[in-house]
């Protein structure tokens, strides 16, 4: 499987998460934001970070950047493609994606682990994933997602969302929301389900060492489902 | 603009120093000339009081590569591996403005690392604040967490580790110091060591801007009330601007382009092209027409004083320019041609075709002021006298959950949560703990870090104080299971020119001398601040020490968290109960006189080492070492992270309860074995001689003292952690 990520200036996860394809069997290559091509791929990744400091509005400016218009195009092309934290970002920046992600609720940075419940799993990201919640991490400033009243409706219409926010045993509520998002949502796709994105990080979940593995449990099972 | 003494007391010089400058140029300088010697003589970068008694701290070690004189330390951990490290001081700037102070504070000394080659890998901090009461502190300390937070997390670097303490003679002065681990390549470290004549010196990173002029002066001076107008020489971080650069430099440096690289800190372009000619003996031509500048109109003055962040200066080997602007167009950053390197000795500045600067390095560097600042020794408190009586008063429980909640005590969750610490995915052990702990990429290996100080006990007595620092930062690496290594230090003190000030520096050196000397826990690199002072008023002599540890196996890391019931705990270390300068005795009892407790650097080295023999031999469950609030608050910190219990076994011949369990004596842990292990642990203690308790079993969910006193685990949770949330929150 050939995967591709993307290095922004200011991307800061691109190493892990190229670490983390590697580590289950994917042969990653790292494309730079000013190149026109993309290589050809079985998965695009916009990892977390700082595209472009975050100035003007988190990921805008990135989803102008050249590479985008070949990532766009692999999207609507069906291509898969997944944006974690800053990448998120920028996927609702492109449009590819519905809604923004707002400052948190509490206008603090939020590094620590969560759970969340995995709500559609009839897709390549998480289909034959056995648990329904899995325990990640989240590291953002800007992830309280917001959508409209509309919005909402179709994205419930299309089973648009991917992850929800919650307890250990799924229970979705304000308790478990850490950043205000609406409806605890942590991760969303587009209609067809070829691109997601989410705030938590699976690529810092991969080694019972570091925060836990519920992360492999993820690249795992999608490399197995893109086979 | 013709100079005279006026302008240069203006500029932070004393009246005789000036004279010295016309002297040693033989002519009265002109007005950027003074600026440059104001700069590079003043205490920041010149070190003129300090000088005489760094002298004396250990610096070498069979794994020291570099030690202090560079732009950090650096030391081998095998494998062709090393790991460069320095702490900083960013205290005046953040006092002033406490986002952008502590957010520079943190991008400088990452700079400092990178500049050597290293990938930064994690940063740490220690951050100490006034009177949680005082109308400032809640701000500050906002805003300094913020600042920390927003660099960092952007820069993508984790930070690992933290000491965050309340004290009121930080009410008109915070510290704020950050500390950064960087790895590299044994054979590919850079240095600051200019060499060869005619060599292109070229200047990267961010334009120069206005911000931060004189801000090293503004850091070697006290505050009084008008300090609010300081605010423009508090220099603007962006650290979107420091990762390219980053980036682009290690990018240059993977070729073998640079001759010498040195960043752009305190002092600017002064300092860094000083310190490139000083240490290679030659001398540097710059034309100021070339410097990339943000601003139109800017004078020489302005440009040599700037201290506009995230710039670098670079001595390039000849025909290596068009490779190297390759490299700094690609991540958008500004690249010129400035100057060369000249055998002149001396720094030439030209500016619209005049030469505006003429100055011999030596006299900037070698003949800069040094001074044997008068200073007053402190003598050992006499022992206080605590009536036992009034202990009848207390119930262990309440007073335990009162020092739990103690602003120094309290978990600092809320501060660090707002830190990126898993960022890089080698993180292994987060905030919280003894030591923060990360992998080497790609290896085995692990290095645990840590930050300590211990403003009260050097207040007490300095010569105590610095040695108890130094210990404790060994018992933290200790206690994760790292074998110590080398050290880095910020000391932030008061006025130097105040004798009583100036003998705390003196003795808290000594002290640290002592302890690294004997402990063979080498100083590598570090910083001093003084003038932390307001007025008359300076803070509590405040040296915070940052210590390496290494771990050649990171399966043998040690957490302090409680693993499983009945496994039993053992308090490795003698008590003998002593109060005075201990939080029981400050904070319950009042009373703040007397000594601070006694360091036995004997029993500290074979406490520690023994203890490491039985990690080595995985006897060792948990461990955490004893420190604020004695055996019972760190007992029931392990029983927190582990949310289990403990049944204590009264040990026999109990010196007054109050004392065993809150007295603050040095050289202590607490250890969780295995029942089966009981009898190898004590017998290996026993036969190196190393005192220990048998303080009791774990149990699921309850500290057990006796049957009038005790707590379940919530309770204690609930006084750890609610503290500094509701504080923050009102």
């Amino acid at each position: 499987m050939n995967s591709s990520v993307i290095t922004f200036p200011g991307s800061n996860c691109d190493r892990d998460m190229d670490v983390a394809l590697k580590k289950f069997g994917f042969k990653n290559k790292m494309v730079w934001h000013d190149d026109i091509e993309l290589p050809k791929s079985d998965l695009v990744v916009l990892p977390g970070g700082f595209s472009y400091g975050d100035y003007l509005r988190c990921g805008s400016m990135a989803s102008k950047s050249k590479i985008m218009h070949s990532v766009i195009n692999f999207a609507k092309s069906g291509g898969k493609v997944m944006g974690i934290c800053n990448g998120f970002q920028i996927l609702v920046e492109t449009g590819l994606l519905p809604g923004v992600l707002l400052r948190n609720k509490y206008l603090e940075f939020i590094c620590m682990n969560v759970f969340v419940k995995i709500n559609n799993k009839d897709n390549s990201y998480f289909k034959n994933i056995k648990k329904d919640t899995l325990e990640l991490h989240i590291a953002h400033n800007e992830g309280n997602y917001f959508c409209t009243e509309a919005q909402i409706k179709e994205i419930n219409d299309y089973n648009q969302i991917a992850l929800y926010y919650s307890n250990l045993e799924g229970k979705v509520d304000e308790t478990n929301n850490p950043n205000g998002s609406t409806k605890n949502i942590a991760g969303i796709f587009n209609k067809e389900k070829n691109v997601l994105g989410m705030m938590p990080h699976p690529e810092r979940m991969i080694d019972q060492v570091l925060s836990g593995e519920d992360g492999s449990i993820f690249f795992e099972n999608l490399i197995n489902n893109l086979r | 603009m013709i100079v005279n003494e006026q302008m240069a007391v203006d500029h932070g010089l004393k009246k005789d120093e000036y004279k010295k400058i016309c002297e040693l140029l033989k002519r009265i300088p002109n007005i950027t000339e003074l600026g440059i010697f104001s700069a590079m003589w003043n205490e920041h970068c010149s070190y003129k009081s300090s000088r005489l008694h760094l002298k004396n701290l250990p610096s070498k070690g069979k794994n020291v590569i570099q030690g202090p004189g560079e732009n950090a330390g650096v030391i081998d951990i095998g494998d062709g591996d090393a790991i460069v490290f320095k702490i900083e001081s960013h205290n005046h700037p953040s006092f002033i403005e406490p986002y952008q102070g502590a957010a520079t504070g943190v991008g400088g000394i990452m700079r400092d690392v990178f500049t050597m080659g290293a990938r930064p890998i994690a940063n740490l901090n220690s951050i100490h604040f006034g009177s949680p009461q005082h109308k400032k502190t809640k701000n500050l300390l906002r805003g300094v967490v913020r600042g920390i937070g927003g660099y960092g997390n952007c820069m993508g670097v984790p930070t690992i580790a933290g000491q965050t303490s309340f004290d009121e003679s930080y009410n008109g002065n915070i510290l704020v110091n950050a500390m950064t681990l960087g790895l590299v390549k044994k054979n590919k470290i850079f240095y600051s060591k200019a060499a060869g004549l005619g060599k292109p010196v070229i200047y990267v990173g961010s334009k120069t801007g206005r911000d931060g002029i004189h801000g090293a002066s503004m850091a070697s001076a006290v505050f009084d009330e008008k300090i609010e107008e300081k605010k423009p020489t508090v220099q603007v971080g962006d650290p979107f601007t420091e990762k390219l650069l980053l980036e682009a430099c290690l990018e240059l440096m993977a070729g073998d382009s640079i001759i010498a690289i040195q960043d752009m800190g305190a002092a600017g372009l002064t300092s860094s092209s000083i310190e490139m000619a000083s240490k290679g003996n030659l001398g540097i031509e710059i034309n100021l027409n070339k410097v990339p500048c943000r601003e139109k109109g800017m004078t020489p003055y302005e440009i040599m004083l700037s201290e506009s962040q995230e710039r670098m200066l670079i001595v390039l080997e000849n025909g290596k320019e068009d490779l190297a602007k390759k490299i700094f167009d690609k991540w958008n950053l500004d690249f010129a041609v400035i100057g060369k390197t000249t055998k002149s000795k001396k720094i030439e500045l030209y500016f619209n075709e005049e030469k505006v600067a003429n100055i011999p390095v030596n006299t900037l560097v070698e003949y800069s002021p040094m001074y044997d600042r008068k200073w007053k020794k402190t003598k050992i408190p006499k022992k206080i006298k605590i009536e036992k009586e009034q202990f009848k008063k207390l119930k262990i429980i309440n007073v335990l959950n009162k020092i739990l909640s103690n602003p120094n005590v309290c978990s600092k969750e809320w501060i660090w949560k707002q830190y990126d610490h898993t960022i890089m995915g080698d993180t292994i052990q987060k905030p919280g703990g003894d030591s923060g702990v990360v992998r080497v990429h790609n290896t085995r290996k692990a290095i645990a870090a840590s930050v300590d100080s211990s403003a009260i006990y050097c207040w007490a007595h300095p010569l105590s104080g610095g040695k108890q620092i130094v210990c404790e930062s060994w018992r933290n690496l200790i206690s994760v299971g790292a074998k110590p290594i080398a050290i880095t230090n910020c000391l932030n003190f008061g006025s130097p020119e105040n004798e009583n000030n100036m003998g705390e520096f003196v003795e808290c050196v000594q002290g640290l001398s002592d302890a690294s000397k004997y402990l063979d826990f080498p100083v590598v690199s570090g910083n001093v601040s003084f003038y932390n002072q307001t007025k008359n008023i300076g803070i509590k002599p405040t040296p915070a020490i940052g210590g390496i540890g290494l771990i050649k196996d990171y399966k043998n890391m040690v957490t302090m968290d409680l693993k499983e019931i009945d496994n039993i705990i053992l308090v490795v270390g003698k008590t003998e109960g002593h109060l005075d300068q201990s939080i029981f005795a400050r904070d319950i009892l009042n009373e703040k006189n007397g000594p601070p407790p006694e360091i036995n650097l004997f029993n500290e080295k074979n406490n520690g080492e023994t203890l490491l023999k039985l990690i080595d031999k995985n006897f060792i469950k948990a461990a955490h070492d004893v420190s604020l609030g004695g055996v019972i608050t760190a007992l029931s910190k392990m029983c927190i992270k582990g949310k289990k219990g403990v049944l204590l076994k009264k040990p026999k011949n109990l010196i007054n309860e109050f004392e065993y369990f809150f007295g603050e004596d040095q050289g202590r842990y607490i250890i969780e074995i295995k029942k089966d292990d009981f009898k190898n642990v004590t017998g290996i203690l026993e036969k190196n001689s190393v005192h220990y308790d048998h303080l009791g079993t774990i149990n699921e969910n309850e500290l057990i003292i006796d049957e009038r006193s005790k707590v379940t685990i919530d309770e204690l949770i609930k006084s750890h952690t609610t503290w500094l949330t509701n504080y923050i929150s009102k």
